[in-house]
């Protein structure tokens, strides 16, 4: 199973190379534009191991905010580092996520959905209601940048690496969470959830756990996020991102583990290249929706898998 | 950012502005009278979302992300035609419904029937809808502030000093009222009314019994956006019409529709007036932000404690 794939590890690295060099032949729009869009792709990939339980929540992004929130309180308020608050920010989410299974996971599928909405709505809620400490719709402003040996955070290529490095430690530990024993027993919790529980599987613990991770690496995401922008509003963690996320996920299909990635990817270069149509953007997010769910149901990354499977039968028959 | 703006603060429903020039000297009685008659109007309207959701939900399996959208487009109808083209407000009330009718028609035939068998797929769909009616709002209403309708019934009735109803929505309330008695009618008394009613209940033993599922279930999508556009359109003149106005309605029709119990029509009429009358008291002495936090708290706790809601039947799997 292990076996070194050549083909593969020269894309990896294509791919790592390119992404190193990338910032130093972009606009100073287009730096910002790749650092959210690294962000995301871990809040989608995150998302993936939630969904491997069968369960779509809509908390997702508010437990984002949760990090974000934490991360800008503590660094902010209290003057921890903000090398420490990043990992405290993705702990604190997944506290929160623990402390909420109990109640959220009594309910399945539809009833999930809506139930993991409404929590998260009122969460949202709080941060609006209770100004102190949470500064109500205007958020917390000025939030400290990270510093290490007089680098300047401030600037986005710096800043840049460090959202890839910490990106990539997180993807990996994504992956071989997923391709491990606990993402195989996600998996039979979704398709075989009394089978599994026949054999001696605590599917609850399992939903939680995979909540649990879930909402640690959007912790972090959420607090990447805020250090880059410098504030914190409750805005940014509402329904209409969630619903994105969701687009993102089902675009690109949530079968595999690239599935989501791809989603993030396309879609967002798409947005960003129509950025000139202002508000009328969501319009083409809605036909391409549409489109996609009608004509390709299992996303986009069906059609690499078909483009895969192309090229094989071309190279046997020739 | 889609919902950007639309908080729970600025509630267009709160008609809590009713008598601003005499609210600082209200006395607690006239608040909680005010609050009872204002509960009641707000019922007409939760009803009025929330049973069309239900209809779609019971019927199709259908969750439909752009109930709040129908509604959106049905006040931007009114807004079009009464105005911006003058029409009288009557007839401009029934072209609204009609042609969110046709939108409900649209989405059912090539939306929702092709993805019957999946209901994610269908729930996604409703989302794509949502973001182009949006979009179709814009572009109608373009960015300015959100537009207003000059009420078509001016005039107001005056119980007493502190407590006025102004006419246009005592209208809204009696024709809410009417259209949810008209549906029960329907739906109770004629053939076409208890086919729904079966398939609601076992779609595949309806459909061995003869009943089209296709026609019943573009009947109840059309049904569900009409209502949809008859509470758009009332609520066209007696508050604020912008492209995310909807967001309110879904969250609220959401509450109602699981507080009621998912695919009780009566649970949904019940808990609409029972939300309204929660919401509008606890917006009176509290916030606007409690009321909509003690909503969601509810809703969540009504799913965990009785996920068939107050009036739903136990379902078995």
């Amino acid at each position: 199973m292990n076996k070194f794939n050549l083909t593969q590890f020269v894309v990896m690295l294509t791919l790592f190379i390119g992404l190193i060099l990338l910032p130093h032949y972009l606009r100073y729009q287009h730096q910002d534009f790749m650092i959210f869009l690294i962000i995301n792709v871990l809040v989608v990939v995150s998302y993936r191991l939630m969904t491997l339980t069968g369960e779509w929540s809509l908390i997702h992004i508010v437990m984002m905010g949760v990090g974000a929130y934490t991360s800008a309180l503590m660094s902010k308020h209290m003057g921890v580092s903000v090398w420490l608050t990043i990992p405290l920010a993705g702990l604190s989410a997944a506290v929160l996520a623990g402390l909420l299974s109990t109640p959220l996971f009594r309910m399945t599928q539809f009833y999930f959905l809506i139930g993991s909405f409404a929590v998260g709505e009122a969460i949202r809620l709080a941060w609006i209601f209770f100004i102190k400490p949470f500064g109500g719709s205007s958020g917390i402003s000025s939030v400290p940048s990270p510093e290490l040996l007089g680098i300047d955070f401030m600037d986005p290529i710096p800043y840049y690496y460090l959202v890839l490095i910490v990106v990539s430690l997180c993807l990996w530990v994504l992956y071989r969470i997923e391709k491990s024993r606990i993402g195989l027993t996600l998996n039979a919790v979704h398709w075989k959830a009394p089978l599994a529980q026949s054999v001696g599987v605590n599917t609850w613990k399992y939903r939680t756990l995979a909540f649990m991770v879930a909402s640690l690496f959007v912790g972090i995401a959420g607090a990447l996020k805020i250090h880059y922008l410098g504030n914190v509003t409750p805005h940014q963690f509402g329904v209409g991102s969630m619903v994105f996320v969701l687009i993102w996920v089902i675009v690109g299909g949530y079968n595999t583990f690239y599935g989501p990635i791809i989603g993030a990817v396309v879609l967002s270069v798409l947005d960003e290249s129509l950025r000139n149509l202002n508000e009328y953007r969501p319009a083409i997010y809605g036909v391409l929706l549409i489109i996609s769910i009608m004509f390709m149901p299992k996303g986009l990354e069906h059609i690499s898998q078909g483009l895969k499977d192309w090229i094989k039968t071309a190279k046997s028959s020739s | 950012m889609l919902y950007g703006h639309a908080t729970f603060h600025t509630s267009p429903y709160s008609l809590s502005g009713l008598n601003e020039a005499t609210q600082h000297e209200e006395l607690a009685v006239d608040l909680f009278l005010q609050s009872i008659v204002n509960s009641l109007i707000q019922g007409g309207f939760f009803a009025l979302w929330a049973v069309g959701m239900v209809l779609v939900f019971g019927i199709m399996g259908v969750v439909n992300f752009a109930h709040g959208e129908l509604v959106m487009v049905g006040a931007y109808a009114i807004w079009v035609l009464k105005a911006q083209m003058g029409m009288g407000y009557i007839p401009a009330v029934f072209i609204a419904v009609i042609l969110v009718m046709l939108i409900g028609i649209f989405m059912e035939r090539f939306l929702f029937r092709p993805k019957r068998e999946d209901p994610l797929g269908g729930l996604i769909n409703s989302i794509g809808i949502l973001f182009i009616l949006q979009v179709v709002a814009l572009l109608v209403g373009g960015t300015g502030p959100a537009k207003q309708v000059t009420p078509a019934f001016p005039g107001t009735l005056i119980l007493d000093e502190f407590m006025r109803i102004p006419h246009q929505r005592l209208f809204s309330l009696g024709v809410s009222i009417a259209a949810l008695l008209i549906l029960w009618f329907f739906l109770t008394r004629t053939k076409l009314g208890w086919s729904m009613r079966a398939v609601a209940l076992d779609r595949e033993a309806a459909a061995l019994q003869g009943i089209n599922i296709n026609r019943t279930s573009l009947i109840a999508m059309a049904i569900s956006a009409g209502l949809a556009g008859l509470a758009g359109a009332l609520m066209a003149p007696i508050s604020n019409i912008y492209p995310h106005m909807g967001h309110n309605v879904i969250i609220t029709a959401f509450i109602v529709t699981i507080v009621g119990g998912l695919g009780s029509l009566s649970g949904a009429v019940l808990a609409a007036f029972l939300y309204a009358i929660l919401h509008t008291f606890v917006t009176a002495y509290f916030s606007g932000t409690i009321a909509s936090m003690v909503g969601l708290l509810l809703m969540v706790v009504v799913l965990i404690v009785k996920p068939t809601g107050i009036m739903g039947q136990r379902v078995s799997e």
